[in-house]
């Protein structure tokens, strides 16, 4: 297993080579630099700062520049917020992302699966029925409809948490961004549980606990569940790398310094070192929660080996 | 043997199932009784209900069906019983063994764990004593090595050593009954007499009564004391074995005997050209490997074995699963990558590549195993058979090929108005004639048959098998004819080849393989497949 991990952590080079790469020069093709501004800037102060971040010289010697900085855990400065790094901006709003995002995916588990359980166990029943049509409108209601009514209602009128803010990461203000982004979640990973539980509750072998005369408990916790945990696992992998890296629209309803709307706002500003540290942690988290999903497959599953 | 208490009566049982199509009357008031330590078969074709009426008993309907009636065991109605009352009796005194042992078993936990379970569950005693239990039920279903076998997951094991685990599983609390649901159907020839002599000495030893559930005549005759014969939900006959197979009263089971396959096919003349010819053959799979995953290993699935088919002549090709007999045949047509020189109508075809083999593959047909997966559910049953006119004859028309879909209706023995039907609405029998129908509308030379019967009842067996061969008459046909089962071949090859574990361990006339084998695989095999009865029945 180990040398499997080894093995999985080697090939991440090349690919996150790749994406750096791709990303790299596609940022470039679109129109227009970080200094270009709709008033216009002097042209002697353009070339000054062009100068100054490199953007005068040829883009792969850019290209060769921004891979070496790389290596050093340079990720460069950021060309619009000019008083930070790249570095010292997700060292700030990381873990703010990371700990709503982490939140609202372990609600979602906990939630989606427990309901998700009762509905295959109810199957075609008021309760199974309650869950789907609930689950059915949870995952079509989007977060930018979610926020604003529970601003509404919790914060404006019953008044009993804050309506938006960090106030450095006070409780009454992370319930509103996590509540939002798990709902949808919760919807999700309800109706991904409750399928694959049907589908481990008709299979042979759970006919023969039964037949084996074995309590319900037994029959659905560690016969039924075990199983049925396999689409949720691998459905929490890429779930993961996009709670935990931050949501724009979260970030902006509720004014949380998280790192979700780096993605959007360092694009639209050309804004290149900040986009592509954006992209590089993006895919850092994608490559270890997938290896971690099939790290999991592996403890679940013991058909899998990867040696 | 048997004793005089009855500890099992089924008393007019009903069960019915709440369908997309309406309310379907899956068993229609039955009868049945089981006494103490009597062996009782229920026979019967696939939907006769045999498998829901069991099911029943254990209370393990699906949810849309629901039975009424009583089966009672020893004073209780087990349709009745609460859960907990129901989960005393369920698995201590009346224990079922399935069909499916590839997935009987649950696959996340190793087989000590699911062996215990019920032990400590039922018995109330701790872990090491249910341990220590367990080791000796594997040792009991003879399960070599069974302290490290404990520790084995079932993909660790092959589908034989399964089935006794989970026998092992179903008589760990002394039970009363057991039922066996087609327990040895999924399995080898040679496997299958192995656990049903395992199981009769089992029932001896432990005196419990035993519930067979078959549509397989030889192990009926082999194991019961009793048959019930059922059809349509109803049960047609009963009575004790030798009687049912000496004087069958009712149409139906005389039917049923009827209809083991029968018959065997004359040797084409030693002047009969050759079609098809393989020299050392051998095809190689290749496990792992691959960027630091160490070294691969190869799998010899087919070792230096030599065909030679002849125009009008059917080689039989038997062995168990996994002894590579599939894998010749698709090598030979090519579908697989192999080494060794392939002849077809005397040119040398291993070089050719897939562009060349084109205009070669209407001559070359292949019909498989499963009729519900090999046909394409979204085309007509016409436009399945007619696909293939397409590709090697496009530019006839469409008027033509529907006027040749419905004559190749007509030969298999289907009606050629059913053409525009989908294949869900055709039986397996019937879809298997679609299969076949497909693959001879091209007029090939050569048709392999994988299996092609193996997946029917025996009497729709037995219609496919005379259809073939009537085709082949007509035809001239030369058949490749796959199967594990040797009655079904003895009646259709003039040629046999015996294969285990890639090789080709013996061949001949069916006469030579089947009454003088010589090598020692042949002979259990044979011995595993024809036991006389009257010596096996135990």
């Amino acid at each position: 297993m180990l040398r499997y991990v080894f093995r999985r952590l080697l090939t991440a080079i090349p690919t996150l080579f790749v994406i750096v790469t791709i990303s790299f020069f596609l940022i470039r093709v679109a129109p227009g630099g970080p200094f270009n501004q709709e008033k216009g800037l002097n042209p002697v102060i353009k070339a000054n700062l062009d100068r100054q971040f490199g953007l005068d010289e040829p883009l792969w010697m850019q290209y060769l520049n921004y891979l070496n900085n790389l290596l050093h855990g340079d990720f460069g400065p950021s060309y619009n917020l000019p008083d930070f790094t790249v570095k010292e901006l997700f060292e700030v709003g990381l873990p703010v992302s990371i700990q709503i995002g982490a939140s609202a995916l372990i609600l979602a588990l906990v939630i989606g699966s427990a309901l998700g359980i009762i509905a295959a166990l109810r199957q075609n029943k008021g309760a199974d029925y309650a869950v789907i049509a609930t689950a059915t409108a949870g995952s079509t209601v989007p977060t930018f409809v979610i926020a604003p009514v529970y601003q509404l209602i919790f914060a404006t009128t019953l008044a009993l948490v804050p309506v938006a803010g960090w106030a450095g990461g006070a409780f009454a203000n992370k319930i509103g961004p996590i509540v939002t982004l798990a709902l949808p979640q919760i919807a999700i990973v309800a109706r991904l549980m409750r399928g694959s539980m049907i589908e481990a509750l008709r299979s042979h072998h759970i006919r023969t606990a039964r037949a084996l005369g074995l309590s319900d408990w037994s029959i659905i916790i560690k016969h039924a569940l075990r199983g049925a945990l396999l689409p949720i696992v691998s459905y929490s992998g890429p779930a993961a790398a996009a709670l935990l890296t931050g949501s724009i629209i979260v970030e902006s309803i509720f004014a949380i310094p998280g790192v979700g709307r780096y993605f959007v706002e360092a694009a639209l500003n050309r804004d290149y070192t900040l986009v592509m540290g954006t992209v590089v942690v993006i895919a850092i988290f994608t490559i270890v929660f997938n290896l971690i999903v099939d790290i999991l497959y592996a403890v679940v599953d013991p058909r899998v080996r990867y040696d | 043997m048997a004793g005089n208490e009855t500890i099992l009566s089924v008393e007019n049982l009903k069960i019915r199932f709440r369908t997309l199509d309406g309310i379907v009357d899956a068993v229609k008031g039955i009868n049945m009784h089981v006494k103490a330590g009597e062996t009782v078969a229920v026979v019967g074709e696939s939907g006769s209900g045999k498998s829901q009426t069991m099911m029943a008993a254990m209370r393990l309907l699906a949810s849309n069906g629901e039975a009424a009636g009583t089966i009672d065991y020893r004073g209780a109605n087990l349709l009745n019983l609460s859960k907990s009352e129901l989960n005393e009796i369920r698995g201590r005194k009346v224990t079922m063994i399935f069909q499916e042992p590839m997935t009987s078993l649950d696959p996340l936990y190793t087989i000590g764990n699911q062996l215990m379970e019920p032990i400590m569950r039922h018995r109330r005693i701790g872990r090491e004593a249910a341990r220590q239990e367990a080791i000796k039920m594997l040792k009991l279903v003879r399960i070599p090595e069974p302290e490290r076998r404990m520790k084995s997951y079932p993909y660790e094991m092959s589908g034989g050593q399964r089935q006794r685990v989970m026998i092992a599983m179903a008589i760990a609390n002394d039970p009363d009954l057991l039922i066996a649901d087609e327990p040895t159907t999924a399995l080898d020839v040679t496997i299958q007499a192995e656990i049903l002599n395992l199981m009769a000495d089992l029932r001896k030893r432990l005196g419990m009564s035993m519930i067979f559930i078959t549509h397989d005549l030889n192990i009926v005759r082999r194991i019961a004391d009793r048959v019930y014969v059922m059809r349509l939900g109803e049960v047609v006959e009963e009575g004790d074995t030798r009687t049912i197979f000496s004087q069958p009263q009712h149409p139906y089971t005389k039917a049923l005997l009827a209809a083991e396959p029968s018959g065997h096919k004359e040797p084409v003349p030693k002047s009969a050209p050759t079609v098809l010819a393989g020299t050392d053959m051998r095809v190689t799979f290749k496990i792992g490997g691959g960027f630091l995953a160490g070294d691969p290993v190869y799998l010899k699935a087919v070792d230096r074995v030599s065909v030679t088919l002849k125009r009008g002549q059917t080689i039989g090709i038997v062995g168990e699963s996994g002894s590579g007999k599939s894998t010749l045949a698709r090598a030979l047509l090519k579908l697989l990558p192999s080494e060794g020189a392939i002849q077809f109508d005397g040119r040398s075809i291993e070089k050719f590549d897939p562009a060349q083999m084109r205009p070669l593959r209407k001559q070359l047909q292949i019909v498989f195993q499963d009729p519900f997966g090999s046909l394409s559910p979204r085309l007509t049953a016409g436009q399945i058979v007619t696909e293939g006119l397409l590709v090697h004859d496009p530019s006839i028309s469409g008027k033509e090929r529907d006027r040749r879909a419905a004559l190749a209706f007509s030969e298999v023995g289907l009606d050629p108005a059913n053409r525009n039907r989908y294949p869900h609405e055709f039986s397996g029998g019937q879809r298997q004639r679609i299969a076949i129908a497909r693959a001879i509308i091209l007029k090939p030379k050569v048709v392999v048959l994988d299996e092609p019967t193996s997946a029917l009842d025996r009497q729709v067996q037995k219609q496919i098998v005379e259809l073939l061969r009537d085709l082949q008459k007509a035809n001239n046909l030369s058949y490749l004819f796959i199967s594990h089962d040797l009655a079904v071949v003895r009646a259709m090859a003039d040629h046999i080849m015996v294969m285990k574990d890639g090789r080709m361990v013996e061949q001949g006339s069916p006469e030579q393989i089947f009454d003088h084998p010589h090598e020692d695989y042949t002979k259990r095999l044979m011995a595993a497949a024809f036991v006389d009865h009257a010596e096996a029945k135990v």
